[in-house]
């Protein structure tokens, strides 16, 4: 018989119970809550006059609308502010810890779980928001789900499911310098497209993979669901397990050698098969800008805005739309094209790691005039905290840029931080479609060494020159 | 959630590929603690040439004219159709919260984002996946055509034309069972409640640390 791989080896442990059409109940064991896709869910508990199956299985923390300046002022939008409140009230009604707005412990969700230990290898871990593919840096089966389904999961800790299929996606080889695990994830998405991954749970496996630290996987699994997947996940080794060290939520004592034992079997069998294998070299991998409404609409920096797709109506179609939407014209240079602002941040990109990438180029130098606004906004009060004792911060602000509180911010635009119409921005979040970043703005993906040199020098800049001169 | 079982509805094209949730119901909208109302703000950045505020009375907004639903022989449509990729993006149920409020009842596609297409299925909004060249027929026809018609018939998985044609999809057994019974599908699960006890206890025993509240 063939091996199992490991998302096979997280999913079979999990099944309840296997139903005559192939669907399966299946065990949830953690789930991380926001303000957004929540409320609609404990009323949903509260009017059938059910309670959550198990209330530690649940964490909460308010990361989409809260702002990121003057926080000790409140929220001033009323629509926001009341849904903070009632993610707060909902949780002390239902018995589940929330990190609220002034702890330190506060960031955006995919951050924080991590952080605190709460993700561990070989959990299932959902979440009502797309990006907890995330959590699958750690060996675990992490998704995102729908209000319904976060009510499901509160009710019964289960969730109806079918297998997904397997891809192995490779990445062998050395990444060039300056080329970093946001360029390797845009690359992938790149390559199969936005709907390459739907039906499929992606391992991205080989030995640049093995190389990023936990950070960098993070990023690279975060946008799974960007080519089309749910679940991105990366299989445990030593980086994995030294980083759980220590967590205030990992095990300890004798329990954490009886973990860590469990967790080193969390690897795809040697003779696994996958339905479908891609292999990429690392060192055909340069720095990626997106340049249309759709993250699969990404090239090289040194690369040109396409006009068509390879004689494929449909798709050269949506080129067009694109191109009309973005305010660019086919054939440009990337690096010709210049930045109203500039957000360096999110779930994908807002963690200690990023930061100090960001910092390494922006150190001793000056935001462009004509940028208007350069923003970084840490992934969590830790990751600030951290970044303050490396004196990070300082280079930022000393550099222009404006250092900011916690939270997704412009990442998806539900609190101040916005691009207004027109507006172009250089960002390390995760999706450039039409209004994401605010109505009528135009958004260019990029990793955050990408954004900060974009930022200096007010157009798109290969990083890797920058750093080849400092 | 309302059952499906059969429907006839007008029909309007989407003629994009990879809708996404944000162009569904932008951000803004996602700050409201209901789960209804948002019909109005179903894809408010093509459909209103200003920026909507949740909470806004949309009825005196500027519209779009040219946006597929802003036009008089769409007036009243029940059906989708569009390119691949349909729902792609953000989780936010809300998309289909707003595809259900609008009144539409069943979206057709050539392929669907995993979670929206899950999403569907709790809110009683039938996605169907047919082929590309099936849907470019309907996209075709739905823009061509004045008044066109669609039935969409659950029992017996097929979408029929106004002249007879059928074109048959394929759904799961569960979705298909819940779709037509409208079913709260927590109460079917809370039928396995000792089933999920007994998995706990088990899995309690193989990794204790994950089950620091439940006695192995």
């Amino acid at each position: 018989m063939a091996g199992k791989t490991l998302y096979d080896k997280i999913f079979d442990s999990h099944v309840v119970r296997e139903a005559d059409d192939g669907s399966v109940l299946l065990y949830i064991d953690r789930q991380l809550l926001h303000e957004v896709t929540s409320p609609q869910a404990f009323e949903g508990l509260r009017l059938s006059g059910r309670q959550p199956w198990r209330q530690v299985a649940n964490l909460a923390v308010a990361d989409h609308n809260v702002p990121t300046l003057n926080r000790a002022q409140g929220i001033s939008d009323p629509v926001a502010k009341l849904q903070v409140e009632t993610l707060t009230r909902n949780c002390a009604e239902f018995g589940i810890t929330e990190f609220g707005m002034g702890d330190l412990r506060q960031g955006v969700v995919h951050v924080m779980g991590p952080e605190q230990g709460f993700t561990q290898p070989g959990m299932t871990i959902i979440c009502g928001d797309s990006h907890t593919a995330t959590h699958g840096a750690f060996g675990a089966i992490a998704f995102g789900v729908g209000t319904s389904e976060v009510e499901h999961a509160l009710a019964t800790q289960t969730l109806t499911q079918r297998k997904s299929k397997n891809m192995q996606i490779v990445i062998d080889g050395e990444l060039g310098r300056g080329v970093t695990s946001k360029d390797i994830i845009l690359a992938v998405i790149g390559q199969i497209g936005t709907a390459g991954g739907t039906g499929y749970a992606i391992e991205f496996a080989g030995s640049a993979i093995r190389g990023l630290s936990m950070e960098g996987r993070m990023t690279v699994c975060n946008m799974a669901i960007e080519a089309g997947a749910r679940v991105g996940l990366v299989a445990v080794d030593e980086v994995t397990i030294d980083y759980l060290e220590g967590r205030p939520l990992s095990p300890s004592g004798e329990q954490w050698q009886q973990a860590v034992s469990h967790w080193r079997t969390l690897v795809s069998d040697p003779d696994a098969v996958f339905d479908e294998v891609i292999t990429i070299a690392a060192a055909d991998i340069e720095p990626q800008v997106t340049w249309g409404t759709s993250p699969e609409m990404v090239v090289s920096v040194n690369g040109r805005v396409p006009a068509t797709a390879d004689g494929d109506v449909v798709k050269t179609q949506s080129f067009q739309k694109a191109l009309g939407y973005m305010g660019l014209e086919a054939d440009t240079a990337i690096t010709d094209i210049s930045l109203d602002k500039v957000f360096i941040g999110s779930c994908t990109n807002g963690r200690i790691e990023d930061l100090r990438a960001a910092a390494e180029v922006a150190k001793g130098q000056k935001v462009s005039d004509r940028v208007k606004l350069a923003l970084v906004v840490p992934g969590s009060g830790l990751v600030k905290e951290q970044a303050e004792q490396e004196g990070l911060d300082q280079i930022f602000i000393d550099a222009g840029f404006e250092w900011r509180e916690p939270g997704c911010s412009m990442c998806l635009a539900m609190n101040a931080d916005r691009l207004e119409p027109g507006e172009r921005c250089a960002s390390t979040s995760n999706r450039n479609f039409e209004g994401r970043q605010g109505q009528g703005g135009r958004t260019h993906l990029v990793s955050p060494a990408m954004a900060a040199g974009a930022a200096i020098a007010g157009h798109f800049v290969d990083v890797r020159n920058h750093q080849a001169g400092s | 959630m309302q059952a499906f079982v059969k429907h006839n509805g007008l029909v309007a094209p989407i003629d994009r590929a990879n809708v996404d949730t944000d162009a569904l119901i932008p951000k803004q909208f996602l700050k409201s603690i209901q789960r209804t109302g948002f019909g109005p703000n179903l894809f408010d950045e093509w459909r209103y040439l200003d920026q909507g505020q949740p909470g806004e009375d949309c009825s005196g907004r500027p519209l779009n004219k040219e946006f597929v639903l802003n036009q008089p022989r769409y007036q009243g449509t029940t059906i989708l159709v569009a390119r691949a990729n349909f729902g792609c993006g953000s989780s936010r149920e809300h998309a289909v919260w707003a595809l259900e409020d609008f009144g539409i009842r069943a979206v057709i596609a050539p392929s669907f984002a995993e979670i929206f297409f899950n999403n569907c299925f709790k809110n009683g909004v039938l996605p169907i996946i047919l082929s590309e060249d099936v849907v470019s027929q309907l996209i075709d026809d739905a823009s061509n055509q004045e008044g066109y018609r669609l039935d969409v018939d659950l029992p017996e998985q097929c979408v029929i034309t106004a002249q007879g044609e059928r074109f048959a999809f394929e759904i799961n057994g569960a979705h298909k069972h819940n779709m037509l019974n409208g079913l709260d599908d927590i109460d079917l699960t809370l039928q396995n409640k000792a089933a999920i006890h007994e998995y706990e206890r088990a899995a309690a025993q193989r990794t204790p640390w994950l089950f620091s509240d439940i006695a192995g």
